[in-house]
C-alpha cells in the first residue's frame, strides 16, 4: 500500500493512500471529535457532523471522516470555521441529551464529556432550547439497559450488530426528530433477535447502552476493548 | 454506430412515422369534429372525468361520428375542466370550467347545431375572426413552449400522436450520431439540470460516459415533492414520451443499458401513463433490443417512490431504488461515477430529459439562443397561491418575476396587494416586491437568497404572514428530514421551536440573531441538499421582512393578521346592525351574544378564533374585524348581555 505524507496541525504524518484524514489524525495522536465514524465500515456514515476540519485550498470546512488523505495536504483541525460548526453540532446534540452525568453509568468514560472538554463547551449549554423526547427505557435484556433518550444516533451499535455480527437486532426507525435506534417493530430487546453479546454496549459512546451487572456502568477496562480510539 | 446500420434506422423510423401520421390524419381529416378533454390530475380534480363521460354518453346516444379523446394539461389549470372542440369550419375552440350540463349543450348546440356557445369559451387555439385566441392573452408574448409544447395537444396514451407531432425523430437522429457528438451537442446547448441545482447536464453525461464500469444507468427523477409544485407530474401525465425519448438518448450517449423512471406513488396517473408509454414504445422497438435496428439496446422501468421528500435528493433516491431506506449519503462519489448498484448513473429531472429531444432536433445553437448568458432555454413554473391564473407556464430564462406573476399569472386576485413570491419550494426563499424585476435564472435567484428550485412558485399577498410562511416551510422540511445528520435533525427542530414561539408572541429579540447564526451553520454543516437549503425560507424572510419578525416579538402583533395567537376578533359596535344575528347563529362555540342595545359582542374567553363570524357578517355591515395585538380591542362596557 502506498503511503502519503500530509501535515495535520503542523505535524508531519504519514497515512496509507485512500485512508481518510480522521484516521490519519487519530493514529497519530491528534484528536478530532467524532461519534459516528467506524474504521471498518465500507462507507463513512458522515452523520454526526462533528469532525470538521479545514484543508488548505478548500474554502469551506469538510468532514475528516469523508476526506481522503492526499500527498502534501495541509490540515488544520483547530480552524475557527471548523470549530464553529463542530461546536454548533455538538451543542445541538447536547440540547437534546438529558445531562445527568452524576447518575449516569457512563460518567467518566462518556465520549460526550471528552468532546465537550476538547471543544471547551459546557455540557449544559444555554444557547439552544432543551428538546427532550422522554422515550421509555428498555431494560428487558438480562445483559444491558437501553435508554434511547441518551442516544446520539451515531449508529455504531447498529453497524456492529448488523454488519460485523450479522445479527441485525438493532436498526434505525422513524424520520427527522423522531429517528431512533430500536428493534424490529419496536419490540422489547429481550424479545428481539438479540443474542446478548454486549458488543453494542461496548461500542456505544454515551450512556444509552449500559451493562446491567455493574451498577457503576461500563468499566474503563471494557472501554479499552472499544474499537474506537478515544482522546489522548 | 456502424455505417451499415444507418439506412436501417432511417427506413425503420420512416415506416413508424408514416403509420403514425396516417393515424393522426384519420383523426383530424377535417370531415368530422374532434373533442379533446384535459384529463391530467388538475382536470380530474375539477371534474374532467364526469365531463368526459357526459360527452362520450351523449356522442353514443346520438350516434355521432365524433371522437372524444383524452389529452393532458394545457397549463390553464385555473380554468379546468378544459374541453377543446375542433369542428370543420371553425378554429379549435377551448372551453373553460366545463361541467356535464355544459358538455351536453356543447354537443347539442355546437356539434349538432352551429352555435359555438361563446359564453363558455376560454379562447381559440388559432387566430381567427370569431373568438379571441390564446395568442391575444397578455401571457402569450412572454410564454415560449418547448417542454410543454405537446401538453394538452395530444393524447398521452397514444404514441402515434406523439410521433405525428415530431416525436422520436430526435432519437432516430441521435442514433445516427456518435455518442460523443450527442454529449457535445448537449454541452454546447448550455442545458442545466432543471431539478433545482442547475448542474450542467452535458458535463454530468460526460462524467458518466467516461466513468469506469460496463453497466450504467439512467434515472429520471420524478420525485417531485415541493409543496405547490406540479410541473413534473403534468409533464409525465401529458407528454410521457418526451421524457422517455430524452432517457433513451441519454442512455445511448452515456452507454447505459437500463433506465428507471422514479415517480412518487402519490402520482398514480403519472405512473399509469408512463407505463402505457413504455409498453407502446417497446411495441414499436423504440425501446428494447436493437432499437430501430441499431446495435443499441435500452430498457426502462418505472419505480414508485413511497413519498419521502428526501428521496428527491439523488443519493437518497438511489438508496430507495436499491430497496434500502431513503437516506442520503456523502458525495463524492457522485452518482455519475458511482451510483445505482455502485455503477455510474445519470440522474436527471423530468424537465431536463424532456428538453433533450428538442436540443437534438433543433440543435444546440437554437437552444442556446433562448435564455440568458448563464441559463439557457426555458423555465417551467407551477404558479400557485394568490395568483389569478394558477397553472403551468413556460417562459424563456431571463423573464422577470413581475412578468411571470402579473402578465402570465394576471396578478393577485380580489384586489389584494402583492407581498412576496416563494420560489424554489422548501429549499428556496421568499422574495419581496423589490425583487420582482429580477430576471429568472439560476444565478440571479441564488444571489437573491432564493433558488431556482424545480419550478414551484407560490405567490403571497398582504394577508400572508411571512413568519408563519417561514414556519410552515420549516415544519415541512423538519417533518421530511430523514434525521440522519445532526444539523438537519436537531438544527431545523431548534429553528422550528423558535419560530413557533415567535408566531405565538413568545419570541425574544435575541432569537433573531440565534436563528441567523444557526441557519448559517445548518447550511454549512448538513450532509445533503435538504439540510443545506432548509434554512433558506427563514433567512430570506429575515432578510426582506425583518420588520414582521420584530412586530411579532416586540409588539405581539401580527401585521398580516394571520397568527391566531396574536389576533382577536372584534365587532365594531357602530357598524353592527341591531336586527342582524348572522354571526350569533354561526358561532361554533356560542361566544357571541347581543347586549342590551342588540349590538353583538364577542366573549373573548370563549372565542376559539375560527373566523366564522367574519365570513358570516354580511358585506353591507362588515362589522367583524381582526385586531392585532389583542390588547388593542376596546374593553367591553360593563353591563349584562341579554340572554
Amino acid at each position: 500500500m502506498k503511503t502519503v505524507s500530509l501535515t495535520i496541525d503542523g505535524n508531519k504524518v504519514t497515512a496509507s493512500e485512500g485512508d481518510k484524514v480522521l484516521w490519519a489524525a487519530l493514529d497519530n495522536g491528534i484528536y478530532i471529535p467524532n461519534l459516528c465514524a467506524l474504521r471498518d465500515a465500507a462507507e463513512p456514515a458522515a452523520a454526526c457532523r462533528l469532525c470538521f476540519i479545514e484543508v488548505e485550498g478548500c474554502s469551506k470546512p469538510v468532514t475528516a471522516c469523508t476526506e481522503p488523505v492526499q500527498e502534501g495536504m495541509v490540515v488544520n483541525t483547530k480552524g475557527a470555521n471548523a470549530l464553529r460548526l463542530a461546536r454548533t453540532g455538538f451543542e445541538l446534540l447536547m440540547a437534546s441529551h438529558p445531562v445527568d452525568c452524576a447518575h449516569c453509568a457512563s460518567n467518566g468514560v462518556c465520549e460526550l464529556q471528552i468532546i465537550a472538554r476538547h471543544l471547551s463547551i459546557k455540557l449544559k449549554s444555554k444557547r439552544f432550547r432543551k428538546l427532550l423526547r422522554e422515550l421509555p427505557i428498555d431494560s428487558s435484556s438480562p445483559e444491558f439497559v437501553y435508554d434511547p433518550n441518551k442516544c446520539v444516533l451515531c449508529g455504531r451499535c447498529v453497524w456492529i450488530c448488523r454488519e460485523r455480527l450479522g445479527i441485525g437486532a438493532l436498526g434505525f426507525a422513524y424520520r427527522g426528530f423522531k429517528r431512533m435506534v430500536t428493534t424490529f417493530g419496536g419490540e422489547p430487546i429481550a424479545e428481539s433477535s438479540c443474542h446478548g453479546c454486549d458488543e453494542c454496549v461496548l461500542a456505544c459512546p454515551t450512556g444509552a447502552l449500559t451493562l446491567k451487572d455493574q451498577h457503576g456502568g461500563v468499566s474503563r477496562a471494557q472501554r479499552q476493548k472499544d474499537p474506537q480510539p478515544t482522546a489522548p | 454506430m456502424k455505417a451499415a446500420e444507418l439506412p436501417t434506422i432511417v427506413s425503420t423510423f420512416r415506416d413508424i412515422k408514416d403509420r403514425a401520421e396516417s393515424h393522426w390524419r384519420e383523426l383530424r381529416d377535417n370531415s368530422k369534429a374532434v373533442i379533446m378533454v384535459g384529463t391530467a390530475t388538475c382536470g380530474r380534480a375539477a371534474g374532467a372525468m364526469e365531463v368526459l363521460k357526459a360527452l362520450r354518453d351523449e356522442v353514443k346516444k346520438r350516434n355521432l361520428d365524433c371522437p372524444v379523446i383524452e389529452v393532458g394539461c394545457m397549463g390553464h389549470c385555473y380554468s379546468e375542466p378544459n374541453v377543446t372542440i375542433t369542428k370543420p369550419g371553425y378554429p379549435p375552440i377551448c372551453y373553460a370550467h366545463v361541467n356535464p350540463v355544459i358538455a351536453e349543450r356543447l354537443i347539442k348546440e355546437f356539434i349538432l347545431g352551429d352555435d359555438p356557445c361563446l359564453e363558455f369559451v376560454l379562447a381559440a387555439a388559432e387566430e381567427n375572426d370569431l373568438v379571441p385566441s390564446f395568442s391575444d392573452f397578455p401571457r402569450a408574448q412572454y410564454e415560449k413552449k418547448v417542454v410543454l409544447k405537446n401538453c394538452g395537444q395530444i393524447d398521452p396514451q397514444q404514441i402515434e400522436h406523439y410521433i405525428a407531432h415530431g416525436g422520436y425523430a430526435a432519437l432516430s437522429k441521435a442514433l445516427q450520431m456518435r455518442p460523443e457528438d450527442i454529449i457535445d451537442e448537449v454541452k454546447r446547448s448550455g442545458l442545466r439540470g432543471r431539478g433545482g441545482a442547475g448542474f450542467p447536464t452535458g458535463q454530468k453525461w460526460e462524467t458518466c460516459r467516461y466513468a469506469a464500469g460496463r453497466s450504467k444507468y439512467i434515472i429520471c427523477n420524478g420525485d417531485e415533492g415541493d409543496p405547490g409544485a406540479f410541473m413534473d407530474r403534468a409533464i409525465i401525465e401529458s407528454d410521457p414520451h418526451s421524457v422517455l425519448e430524452g432517457m433513451i438518448i441519454a442512455g445511448y450517449a452515456v452507454g447505459a443499458r437500463y433506465g428507471y423512471i422514479y415517480v412518487r406513488a402519490e402520482y398514480p396517473l403519472a405512473v399509469h401513463r408512463a407505463e402505457i408509454a413504455l409498453r407502446q414504445a417497446q411495441k414499436l422497438n423504440l425501446l428494447g433490443k436493437n432499437i430501430l435496428g441499431s446495435d443499441f439496446s435500452f430498457d426502462i422501468k418505472t419505480f414508485q417512490g413511497s413519498g419521502a421528500f428526501v428521496c428527491g435528493e439523488e443519493t437518497a433516491l438511489i438508496e430507495s431504488l436499491e430497496g434500502k431506506p431513503g437516506l442520503p449519503y456523502n458525495r463524492p462519489p457522485y452518482p455519475a461515477t458511482r451510483g445505482l448498484n455502485g455503477k455510474p448513473t445519470v440522474i436527471n429531472n423530468v424537465k431536463t430529459l424532456a428538453s433533450i429531444c428538442h436540443i437534438i432536433e433543433n440543435g444546440a445553437e437554437w437552444f442556446a439562443s433562448i435564455g440568458t448568458d448563464g441559463s439557457k432555454g426555458t423555465a417551467v413554473f407551477a404558479l400557485a397561491g394568490k395568483v389569478v391564473n394558477t397553472g403551468l407556464a413556460e417562459v424563456p430564462m431571463g423573464t422577470t418575476l413581475r412578468q411571470v406573476i402579473f402578465d402570465v399569472g394576471s396578478g393577485i386576485p380580489n384586489g389584494k396587494r402583492f407581498k412576496a413570491v416563494q420560489i424554489g419550494g422548501p429549499s428556496g426563499g421568499c422574495l419581496p416586491e423589490s425583487a420582482l424585476d429580477l430576471p429568472i435564472d439560476f444565478d440571479s435567484l441564488t444571489d437573491a437568497g432564493a433558488m431556482m428550485g424545480s419550478g414551484g412558485m407560490i405567490v403571497l399577498d398582504e394577508d400572508d404572514c411571512m413568519v408563519e410562511i417561514a414556519r410552515y416551510f420549516l415544519e415541512f422540511t423538519q417533518r421530511e428530514s430523514c434525521g440522519k445528520c445532526t444539523f438537519c435533525r436537531l438544527g431545523t427542530k431548534q429553528m422550528l421551536e423558535v419560530l413557533d414561539e415567535i408566531t405565538k408572541g413568545k419570541g425574544r429579540i435575541e432569537d433573531i440573531d440565534m436563528l441567523m447564526e444557526l441557519a448559517q451553520d445548518i447550511k454549512a454543516g448538513s450532509l445533503c441538499g435538504l439540510g443545506k437549503t432548509a434554512p433558506n425560507p427563514v433567512l430570506t424572510t429575515l432578510r426582506h421582512f425583518r420588520d414582521e419578525y420584530e412586530a411579532h416579538i416586540l409588539e405581539g402583533r401580527c401585521p398580516a393578521l394571520m397568527c391566531a395567537d396574536l389576533i382577536t376578533y372584534y365587532i365594531i359596535p357602530e357598524k353592527c346592525e341591531r336586527s342582524c344575528d348572522a354571526c350569533v347563529g354561526t358561532c361554533t362555540v356560542e361566544a357571541i351574544s347581543p347586549n342590551k342595545q342588540r349590538i353583538k359582542v364577542i366573549d373573548q374567553e370563549k372565542c376559539v378564533k375560527c373566523g366564522t363570524c367574519l365570513t358570516a357578517c354580511p358585506p353591507q355591515y362588515n362589522a367583524v374585524i381582526k385586531v392585532s395585538p389583542p390588547s388593542e380591542v376596546p374593553a367591553p362596557k360593563k353591563g349584562k348581555t341579554r340572554k
